[in-house]
């Protein structure tokens, strides 16, 4: 429970620390929103409207609070850019609620392949031995490691939509319409997510667990009898998967970031095209939301990594 | 057990083969890849590069833009004749398409959304008391008539009878009452529009008529009442969704994805539009869309770059056509060297705007020397004499150690690096300067930087960039007089606010265009900014559709497209 209260402090001080430095950010780095938002035909008074619409006329500190104060009361502002209709903003809340599902639903499903397909490769791997297999499997990784996501994005679109016609690019389906249509259409784009990450993680697992077979409670292990299926599986692999647990964890961080890219390539509407937009936009109020949304995410992920690694190593919980 | 691992490492080397295989195939899909250009961010202004509509009869490049323009004037007849009319017209009703864009909207009030990308949406959905059309004439939309007395200071509308608002309205002299009011500012004091903000009065004569009177007289002021007429009190207050009078009504916007159009059944143009519903979606960039378009998910897209129109040419109608964007090395004449007349037109001759055009655009541009669209005709003067096409290394060499510069000069050009175009210009430009010793750097900037910058700050030296123009002439030329908010080059010349103040005073449209050129000639003599070309418009559209009309605006008007399958 201390632990838990522990963690909880240190997240709100990072988020307060990251909100600072998010708003900050954007008061120094050129670009005038409101000439962003109007071009360079507007009539003087439509920009002194807006610049007091947006409240632009206030001092940095008092916007700051104005921003901050809201945003503890659950009102996270409303969107610079994007209509909700004729009259209305988009309120940054909804505009976000709406791309969040197909962000994380990316993510769950470039996480469960990589994890379907990378344990298995990387315990075949350690076990087989095989120079052969040590070889291609190492170029392999090699290679989708050095391959930018962006490329591989348009590879795996190239390959399965125009070569195979698996899926039609660009014909991303709403998972209110059709979620099943949907999920199908987001396998691509996982895929290319995973890829990179399957091959380092199942490289890691791999070495991780060659690293445990030539320990002594190993050779215990066998030397009680153990055949070589239950060594393997409940001997090396639970200790080996300590690390990559870890790395799991840092995985799930970076797909939120990889997904920036991927979701630009197949033109999925998510959070990551939504941050680029914004950001060339200046529609502050939805990056700063993204941001802290970012940081929250990869603080609990990092969290729950903790929680995992006292399930599986009673040792650290003994403590 | 052996075994079976080898059974698995057979499938290993099966996964192996298959990832090599798409390793080689990516080698091909890399030349696409590289040369397509990735306009991601959503620029909010009309001055931009993007392509923009052009004229069909300049647009035969090839057997497959012929077939579109036979095609259309077929649709066009059928649709005069009035859609009942016969069987045949019948069969090229109803059926969606998706059109892909390339920015996302920036409002659904049509009289604050100013980004280009919006408005050529919004056309098929609002319409105003006039609209323009495929010629770049202006026609009558929502009024039927309209008069100009003599001294340019009243404009009389009558109305069209029975055009109806997609809400089931018509539209009554107050809507329309309502809609200039609130552009012109005289709603709230704070004007949507910076020409119709010379309106002092809109009366309602009857209940057809409406009767606008304006401070000064400009005969380029009817091309501004092309603004939107919208229900009276639309524009405040509560959540509504966009209602206009277009031959397209809104049904959904979702940020990001796209807008959703349903045919308006009531539309006041006999028997259009055809399509029962169009989507114009967003496609994250220009390689997105080239893959969006081989793989059938969008139907018809208009930015192409020049390697993607040549990847399409069989697959797809790709038809080229001159945009409404005026390309220029902009000189900023307030900095040293640039504010010596010589030096500039040292620059003006070190360039080979030929070079460019092949080399950016396959040489489908129109060169040109001065700020104005070849396609604005009775108001165009050809000076590429003036300097010529070509480089002349000699002359420009000469001006150089004239203006004291023998050794050149160092020069930074500012880029918004989101335009592929420009970007490639810029590093030929670079190229062609340093053969007369000007060593110039490209400087890459974002967008909004770009317009907080340079274009507002005035901090550069030279930038690239294209002005957009609407159907006025006068529209790129006034923002060259000397204190212009928008003269961002900084351009000084007693001569030419001269000329363009007689520009403005006279009613007569031949005395009108000799002014103009007169402005043209100045501009280029005193060089100004080295004006390179008109670029054209790469449109893919997809085989199975017909009747597509370019405009020389920036407008995509789907009011006239039909399916032919």
């Amino acid at each position: 429970m201390k632990y838990l209260g522990k963690k909880t402090i240190t997240l709100i001080m990072t988020l307060f620390l990251v909100s600072v430095a998010a708003f900050l950010a954007f008061q120094i780095i050129p670009g005038d929103v409101v000439t962003s938002i109007l071009g360079t035909e507007a009539t003087p008074e439509r920009e002194e409207q807006l610049r007091e619409e947006l409240g632009f006329n206030d001092p940095p500190a008092v916007r700051y609070f104005n921003w901050m104060s809201g945003v503890a009361k659950g009102d996270l502002g409303v969107s610079y850019r994007y209509s909700r209709n004729m009259n209305e903003m988009m309120p940054v809340a909804e505009l976000i609620g709406d791309k969040l599902p197909v962000t994380l639903w990316l993510a769950a499903l470039g996480l469960a392949l990589i994890i379907l397909v990378s344990i298995p490769l990387g315990v075949l791997w350690a076990r087989s031995g095989s120079r052969l297999l040590d070889a291609v499997l190492g170029v392999i990784t090699q290679a989708t490691m050095a391959v930018p996501s962006f490329f591989l994005g348009i590879l795996v679109t190239f390959v399965f939509g125009i070569v195979l016609k698996l899926f039609a690019p660009g014909g991303y389906i709403s998972y209110e319409e059709d979620f099943t249509g949907f999920l199908g259409y987001l396998l691509f784009p996982a895929l290319s997510i995973a890829l990179p990450k399957i091959a380092m993680t199942a490289r890691f697992l791999r070495n991780s667990m060659l690293t445990e077979v030539g320990t002594d409670y190993v050779r215990t292990a066998y030397s009680k009898g153990c055949t070589k299926r239950r060594v393997m599986y409940a001997h090396v692999l639970r200790n080996a998967m300590m690390p990559v647990v870890t790395f799991l964890g840092m995985i799930v961080a970076e797909i939120v970031a990889g997904s920036i890219v991927i979701e630009q390539v197949f033109g999925l509407p998510g959070i990551g095209r939504l941050l680029i937009s914004a950001i060339s936009t200046r529609d502050f109020p939805v990056v700063q939301i993204l941001i802290l949304y970012i940081t929250f995410v990869v603080i609990v992920v990092y969290y729950f990594v903790d929680v995992i690694y006292r399930l599986i190593d009673p040792r650290i919980s003994g403590k | 057990m052996k075994r079976s691992f080898h059974g698995k490492k057979g499938l290993c080397v099966l996964l192996v083969t298959a990832l090599l295989a798409m390793a080689v195939l990516g080698g091909c899909a890399d030349g696409t890849g590289e040369s397509s250009e990735d306009n991601s961010s959503k620029e909010s202004t009309t001055e931009s590069t993007q392509p923009d509509s052009g004229q069909s009869d300049a647009s035969t490049e090839s057997n497959d833009s012929e077939e579109s323009t036979e095609a259309q004037e077929s649709g066009e007849e059928s649709g005069s004749e009035g859609g009942s009319a016969s069987g045949q017209a019948g069969d090229m009703y109803g059926g969606s398409i998706v059109v892909g864009v390339q920015q996302d909207i920036d409002s659904l009030d049509p009289h604050k959304a100013t980004a280009a990308g919006t408005s050529e949406i919004l056309f098929n959905v609002f319409e105003g008391l006039v609209k323009p059309d495929e010629n770049g004439n202006l026609i009558n939309a929502v009024a039927s008539d309209y008069t100009i007395s003599e001294d340019g200071l009243v404009y009389t509308f009558t109305l069209r009878e029975n055009v109806k608002f997609h809400n089931g309205n018509v539209v009554t002299a107050e809507d329309v009452k309502y809609s200039l009011e609130r552009v012109s500012g005289l709603l709230d004091g704070t004007p949507l529009s910076s020409t119709l903000n010379a309106i002092e009065s809109v009366d309602i004569i009857d209940e057809k008529t409406v009767q606008v009177t304006v401070g000064s007289a400009n005969t380029e002021l009817i091309y501004s009442f092309v603004a939107a007429i919208i229900p009276a009190g639309s524009g405040e207050g509560e959540a509504v969704d966009p209602i206009g009078t277009g031959p397209f009504s809104f049904v959904s916007y979702k940020p990001q994805e796209g807008i959703v159009l349903a045919k308006n059944p009531d539309y006041w143009q006999e028997g259009l539009p055809y399509l029962d519903q169009v989507e114009f979606k967003i496609s994250g960039s220009a390689d997105t869309a080239l893959l969006e378009l081989q793989g059938g998910t969008i139907d018809f897209y208009a930015y192409l770059t020049n390697s993607q129109a040549q990847a399409l040419q069989g697959s797809h109608q790709v038809v080229s056509s001159p945009s409404n964007a005026v390309q220029a090395l902009y000189l900023n004449n307030a900095v040293e060297p640039l504010n010596d007349v010589r030096v500039r037109q040292a620059i003006s001759y070190a360039m080979d705007k030929e070079e460019i055009n092949n080399f950016v655009g396959g040489g489908k541009g129109t060169l040109i020397s001065s700020a104005m669209l070849p396609t604005l005709k009775e108001n165009y003067v050809d000076l590429n004499d003036t300097y010529g096409t070509t480089a002349n290394v000699e002359k420009a060499k000469e001006l150089l150690a004239d203006a004291g510069y023998p050794d050149g000069f160092d020069l930074e050009i500012t880029v918004p690096s989101n335009y592929e175009i420009h970007m490639q210009t810029g590093e030929v430009v670079v190229e062609q300067l340093k053969a007369v010793g000007i060593r110039a750097t490209i400087k890459a900037v974002e967008w909004s930087t770009w317009l907080d910058e340079t274009y507002k700050g005035r901090q550069y030296e030279a930038t690239i960039v294209s002005l957009t123009c609407d159907m006025t002439p006068g529209y790129l030329m006034n923002r060259f007089q000397t204190d212009s908010k928008k003269n961002f080059i900084n351009f000084s010349s007693a001569e030419y606010d001269e000329v363009y103040t007689r520009t403005q005073a006279t009613l007569d449209p031949a005395e009108k265009a000799e002014c103009y050129k007169e402005l043209q000639k100045i501009l280029c003599d005193e060089a100004g900014s080295v004006f390179i070309q008109v670029a054209s418009n790469q449109t893919a559209i997809s085989k199975k559709l017909a009747g597509y009309k370019f405009y020389p605006v920036y407008v995509q008007d789907m009011s006239t497209v039909y399916i032919t399958e």
